[in-house]
């Protein structure tokens, strides 16, 4: 692995680096004040220095000490479980609780290994059902049940 | 009012016929995610909690504590049976309780878990009720100054006591912080970090963090992993213990108490850190160690009672300073907010019923759990059959269904997305999420504390060390910090968490 013998602690480290500095970027349009009197750039600058501070510890300390390797990552539960939520969360608004549900389940359950589908969408109707009746007729939530209406 | 008076009142609330009733949800609640893996306290409570904005405050605290508690009981239930920890505070419980079950003593091992855990409960809330009014006065004489030292002081020990890398872990927390600071600051009116989008000006909800880092990455990070789960299904018969396991689990029990107690109350404590030394400690102490992995009943009563004591200990800090000291202490922070209660000192007196109340509910929810284990104890086993597949979409859509509710909007559900990303990030990097939660939940306390105490020494940073108190708490942190890079402390750190 070269130069980098904690690859985990290397990347975390840059990870940390690259966080501290944006905070620090974007805190520098806030007015600083002084230590008696601050202003709301103060604290964002203090923890941005401190965040570059631990970040370029591990980093460095990644190069001397032995650890595990990066995993490897598997991209379909990732983008199928994640996206599936966003599509909830973008055609809720206009579709309905019903809709929204059945699609959420049949698309999410596709990211398991043993995907049914027949299963998967009777357990959305099912499940869009109970939602119904905890969430709006239950809870009183403000969410639409059908198509357009609200 | 003395201790008793206290108490009346709590029962007063306690036991009124609709507080009674979210006990039981919550305590069923938490049973269920304890039994099922691959949802945890944290995710179940960030889940719940919008749906408790209609309910009386007191009523909702009562349900998530419930959750909470009620999670160390089911999560038992399957370490003892199919040698599969519901919940990471039931780990050791598998290591001596499933092979009582191969034993054939399934019975013994769950009766001496749920009774050694009601005792535990019931001792730990007598704890609680005793030393809140104590600890309340200490903390209502803190200034600013002493009140930041004492954030320094939680968050440093809540890491140096969990487990993983403590630089990573310190770097979450600072990460939390800046996270905490996202929204319209208080004193200036700037937007902070908002980058242009008006939702985040409010700042990011609790519940929008802890879900996505602990609900969403969860689920993504146990579909990678395709090894099937297998299903043991044992018959169980046999509630009661014999005289010479009775006679081998009550001073465990004691122990485990006495242990969880304390280490529920210590930031970063609670209950997995309890079932862990209590689990070592009767390790230790055991005429005949070799007993242990091969179905000891101290190994079950042991860890049991810490876990349950810690749990409910570990609301000493939250309750009497405001302080959390883990992540389902930080969501409850989060709980107390949205019903516009800022936790602290001033809550016992300025909101009795509901402090009382709680400390009261935590009993009555503890013998509910009893009844609710060990003679439903086969509906449990049954819901375990439901497959992950089934019920990991299910839990999706009840976090989102929760996140969307909050404000009706669907950039929350976004944002949750975008946690669960980072979150799963951090789980490659083998970053823990809980340091970050407690920052996050922290940040703007602190930042006000830091401003304040600045302001009134005119920007004189010494006053931190000058103060004796805020001087003691910082030591402390100093101390933890370096006890660590200590090579032997470090070592026992590492055999302590090696079982899991």
């Amino acid at each position: 692995m070269g130069v980098v013998r904690s690859p985990k602690d290397f990347v975390a480290g840059l990870m940390f680096i690259a966080i501290g500095l944006g905070a620090i970027v974007i805190a520098s349009n806030y007015t600083l004040g002084s230590a008696a009197r601050m202003g709301p750039g103060y604290f964002p600058r203090i923890l941005g220095i401190l965040m570059i501070a631990l970040g370029a510890i591990l980093t460095l300390r990644s190069l001397r000490l032995q650890g595990a390797p990066l995993p490897g990552w598997k991209w379909r539960p990732v983008i199928v479980v994640l996206g599936s939520v966003v599509v909830f969360g973008l055609i809720v608004n206009f579709a309905g609780l019903v809709l929204s549900t059945i699609l959420l389940i049949v698309m999410s359950s596709a990211a398991s290994h043993e995907f049914r589908p027949k299963e998967a969408l009777v357990s959305g109707i099912l499940l869009a059902i109970l939602a119904v009746g905890v969430f709006v007729i239950g809870l009183k939530l403000q969410i639409g049940i059908w198509p357009g209406a609200r | 009012m003395d201790l008793l008076g206290h108490l009346a009142l709590g029962f007063g609330v306690a036991l009124t016929p609709i507080n009674l009733l979210y006990a039981f949800i919550g305590s069923v609640l938490g049973t269920l995610i304890g039994v099922l893996p691959g949802i945890g306290p944290v995710a179940t409570i960030a889940m719940l909690l919008p749906t408790t904005y209609a309910l009386q405050p007191v009523s909702a605290l009562i349900m998530l504590a419930g959750i909470y508690y009620g999670a160390q009981y089911g999560g038992s239930t399957t370490s003892i049976l199919i040698n599969m920890p519901g919940e990471s505070s039931s780990v050791v419980t598998c290591l001596d309780g499933h092979q009582m079950a191969l034993k054939g003593q399934a019975g013994a091992a769950l009766t001496i878990a749920a009774l050694g855990s009601f005792f535990a409960g019931t001792v730990a809330t007598i704890l609680v009720a005793c030393v809140a009014v104590p600890l309340s006065e200490l903390a209502l004489k803190f200034g600013p100054a002493e009140y930041f030292s004492l954030m320094v002081l939680g968050l440093i020990g809540a890491v140096v006591l969990a487990h993983g890398s403590l630089l990573k872990a310190i770097a979450m927390i600072i990460l939390g912080l800046l996270l905490g600071i996202v929204g319209t600051d208080v004193n200036s009116g700037v937007a902070r970090f908002a980058f242009g989008v008006p939702e985040l000006t409010d700042g990011i909800g609790v519940v929008t963090v802890a879900m996505g880092l602990f609900g969403f990455s969860e689920i993504v990070t146990n579909l990678e992993s395709t090894e099937k789960r297998h299903m043991v299904s044992a018959k169980i018969k046999g509630f009661f213990l014999s005289k010479e396991q009775f006679r081998k689990a009550w001073p465990a029990v004691l122990r485990g108490t006495g242990l969880g107690s304390i280490l529920g109350v210590l930031p970063g404590g609670g209950a997995m850190l309890s079932s862990f030394a209590s689990y070592t400690l009767e390790k230790k102490i055991a005429k005949d160690p070799s007993e242990f992995g091969r179905g000891a009943i101290q190994g079950v009563a042991g860890p049991e009672s810490a876990n349950n004591a810690g749990a409910q200990t570990s609301f000493i800090p939250l309750l009497t300073l405001g302080i959390p000291e883990n992540a389902v202490m930080a969501l409850m922070v989060g709980a107390m907010t949205i019903h516009n209660i800022q936790p602290g000192p001033q809550v016992m007196t300025s909101n009795p019923s509901l402090f009382w109340g709680l400390i009261a509910s935590m009993w009555v929810g503890n013998l509910m759990l009893v009844v609710l284990n060990l003679p439903l104890i086969g509906m449990w086993i049954k819901l375990l059959q439901v497959p992950y597949r089934i019920l990991y979409p299910a839990i999706l859509l009840f976090c989102a269904i929760g996140v969307y509710s909050i404000n009706n909007t669907s950039v929350d559900i976004l944002l949750t997305v975008l946690f669960g990303l980072i979150g799963t990030i951090f789980v490659k990097l083998e970053c823990e999420p809980a340091p970050l939660l407690l920052g996050f939940v922290l940040g703007p306390m602190m930042e006000e504390n830091l401003r304040r105490a600045l302001l009134l020494s005119r920007g004189d940073p010494t006053v931190f060390f000058t103060r004796p108190l805020s001087l003691l708490m910082l030591s402390m942190a100093a101390g933890l910090v370096l006890l660590i890079v200590l090579p032997n402390f470090r070592k026992t750190r590492e055999v302590a968490f090696q079982e899991e």
